[in-house]
């Protein structure tokens, strides 16, 4: 449990966290990032609690998808970044040095704005997750992987007598689900999803956000969306970025229905954005 | 209401007219870009098809025993058995200088090709034999027709006593022409019927395989370091532009490089493909490093963030995932350098890679000449007959290149992948 990011535990360890456990997987605490001299984030603080859907609403260049991305350290790729402050996974701080980047995205899987499944089969591309992770050790396994992953997507009978067919030939919406049931065949503990929609159509939409409420029982979810509506309809937690500050955080009823800053009040009524 | 869309107006005639006439200007480019290389082509094509075939006169020798001793065929005088059979053939020619003449109606190898002919069948010994010997280089050039006989004697160089000579020799039935299967067999020689393109072949093969297997590990090692791990910083970019710029080094200069280092400090040996390869290579590496870094660029960074979210370390995303994407773009790199290296001459001057090499090379430490330094000494030569060699010799090049690029279409459809 302690451990999750320097040492790789077994697939499931955290896995079966009991649902009770109140405590917040996810604590940041007075986090600034930069790009270079200018600031992106200001002294955040927020707490994501565990096998609920969180989601970052606010106006584009808010700050919300570099906070997102803060999470599973997809920041360390642009050179001009800088993270300070204290984030931490299960009370562990996931910038030490001393922890591995590849097992925290082991654990903090991430689901991208624009579909991107690997020009590869589809099998392979649930597979790669679990064979660089060598978290199978025979072929029927690995199966068995692909196949939870994709039932769980909701998208194993549409592909199931296809498996070996170019994941990159499916339609938008049906990419997004692979890549959700590619993120989640590593059995991570929470899930990050930078606009899972912003490119798809109504219906695919409303396909996605069906499959985030059922993933919630089993994992963690962040979400960023610019649709105030999908935040009402998929979260249960909301947090308002503006201008690089984290305006106001709450449930997402109370946040929706009767917010207490100015601002979100502005931002949800349409008036910025 | 149709007069408001069908009405010619001024703006409408000038936009039309300014399409239509860019439509011809750009045939006419396109146009003019085939003229010149249907010209180019064809006129290699016409001056060389005639290395292709080469001729042939048929002598009667005498091959009884009081000439040549069945027991011990080497110790015949081949030469002069020949010489003594073609003065026989024509027992009117008596003066020095005619017999000199008629001797050079037959390539100078003669004795060795009556010996070849006795060897490879030594059942023809015993009697008179009509055998086949190659024409010299200005007989060929004569029956093939390329030197017209019409010509005022001063003007070519055949005299017409020798002109007589072969068209007795026609009127015979002694003289045949065929495919010239010693042009691809023989290495080079002095004597134009002899002379071959096989040496050169085999130095450029050679040479390019030094190339190719020094200069591609390098570049791509460098271009995926370069792009995919190196810090952008002051450095890096110094790099970058430090091998843009050699990319642009005029090819003498390594050439001058090559001598300097590799055969003066190293003390490689000269004139080898060895050394040839990897001069080459040094003019190859920026070419395959600038269009592999252009292909890792052109490779989606949803692909790198789909692997790296995934928790794929920055090397697992790059060799799984990004380097096999970019890899079609890669080999197309790679084969327009190798094939820029075929062609290159001046480098290949200075490193010896210019002399006269008879012999065809088996390894990458033996004397090679290669295609484009052979054509520049074919037609340096002083022979007529080299004319028609040099232009078979470019078109054993242009074949040479446009099977490479047919390679790197074939790569490139093979590995390619929609995404």
């Amino acid at each position: 449990m302690n451990n999750v990011v320097t040492e790789m535990p077994e697939a499931t360890s955290v896995q079966n966290t009991p649902a009770a456990n109140k405590t917040p997987i996810f604590t940041a605490k007075n986090v600034d990032v930069y790009y270079g001299a200018k600031q992106a984030l200001d002294k955040i603080n927020l707490d994501i609690p565990r096998n609920k859907v969180t989601s970052l609403i606010g106006p584009s260049g808010c700050g919300k998808s570099t906070f997102l991305r803060c999470l599973n350290r997809m920041n360390d790729l642009v050179d001009i970044c800088r993270v300070e402050g204290d984030i931490q996974l299960e009370g562990q701080d996931i910038y030490a040095p001393e922890v591995d980047v590849v097992a925290l995205r082991q654990h903090v899987g991430m689901v991208f704005q624009k579909p991107n499944p690997f020009p590869k089969s589809i099998y392979d591309n649930i597979a790669y997750g679990p064979r660089i992770h060598g978290l199978t050790s025979s072929k029927s396994e690995l199966d068995d992987i692909v196949e939870w992953s994709l039932q769980r997507a909701g998208l194993w009978k549409e592909v199931s007598d296809r498996l070996q067919e170019p994941g990159t030939g499916l339609s938008g919406g049906q990419q997004q689900r692979l890549c959700i049931a590619r993120a989640i065949a590593v059995r991570p503990e929470v899930i990050l999803m930078d606009e899972p929609c912003s490119a798809l159509d109504p219906i695919a939409t409303a396909t996605i956000e069906e499959l985030i409420d059922e993933l919630r029982e089993k994992f963690t979810i962040v979400i960023v969306t610019h649709s105030m509506q999908q935040a009402a309809r998929v979260s249960q937690r909301t947090a308002f970025f503006h201008l690089g500050n984290l305006v106001e955080t709450g449930p997402t009823k109370t946040l929706f229905t009767s917010p207490e800053d100015e601002r979100t009040q502005n931002y949800i009524t349409g008036r910025i954005g | 209401m149709t007069s408001m869309l069908t009405t010619p107006t001024r703006l409408r005639k000038s936009r039309e007219a300014s399409e239509t006439r860019f439509k011809w200007f750009g045939r006419g480019a396109i146009a003019i870009s085939l003229a010149f290389l249907v010209f180019m082509v064809g006129s290699i094509i016409l001056q060389g098809k005639g290395a292709l075939t080469t001729s042939e006169i048929a002598v009667t020798v005498d091959l009884s025993a009081e000439n040549i001793d069945p027991n011990d065929i080497e110790a015949t005088s081949f030469d002069s058995l020949m010489k003594k059979s073609l003065r026989e053939t024509f027992p009117e020619v008596t003066s020095r200088g005619d017999k000199r003449k008629l001797y050079g109606l037959l390539s100078v190898d003669l004795g060795f090709e009556l010996r070849d002919h006795i060897l490879a069948d030594p059942s023809i010994l015993g009697g008179p034999q009509k055998l086949w010997f190659t024409a010299s280089d200005d007989a060929d050039l004569v029956i093939s027709g390329s030197v017209d006989r019409d010509l005022p004697e001063d003007e070519r160089r055949m005299s017409d006593l020798e002109i007589s000579w072969l068209e007795t020799l026609e009127n015979n039935d002694s003289v045949n022409r065929h495919f010239n299967s010693k042009f691809f067999t023989n290495g080079d020689s002095r004597e134009p019927e002899l002379a071959g393109i096989l040496s050169a072949l085999m130095g450029s093969l050679l040479t390019l395989s030094v190339c190719f297997f020094v200069s591609f590990p390098i570049a791509i090692l460098a271009a995926i370091y370069l792009e995919e791990f190196a810090p952008k910083n002051r450095l890096s970019q110094f790099i970058e532009v430090n091998i843009n710029n050699l990319a642009a080094v005029p090819s003498i200069v390594f050439g001058l490089l090559g001598l300097a280092m590799l055969l003066n400090t190293f003390g490689l040996p000269r004139s080898t493909p060895l050394v040839g390869g990897l001069v080459l290579s040094l003019m190859t590496l920026p070419t395959i490093i600038i269009a592999a870094r252009a292909s890792l660029r052109a490779v989606p960074p949803s692909i790198r963030e789909a692997a790296l979210g995934m928790g794929a370390s920055p090397v697992q995303a790059t060799f799984h995932h990004v380097a096999p994407l970019a890899l079609p773009g890669i080999l197309t790199g790679t084969i327009v350098g190798m094939a820029q290296a075929l062609g290159e001459t001046a480098p290949l001057l200075m490193i010896g890679m210019v002399a006269f090499i008879a012999d065809v090379p088996t390894s990458i430490v033996e004397p090679a000449a290669a295609l484009p330094v052979q054509i520049f000494l074919w037609a340096d030569a002083s022979e007529r007959a080299f004319v028609e060699k040099t232009s078979a010799a470019i078109i054993v090049l242009l074949v040479f290149l446009v099977l490479m690029n047919l390679l790197a279409i074939f790569l490139r459809k093979k590995f390619e992948k929609r995404f």
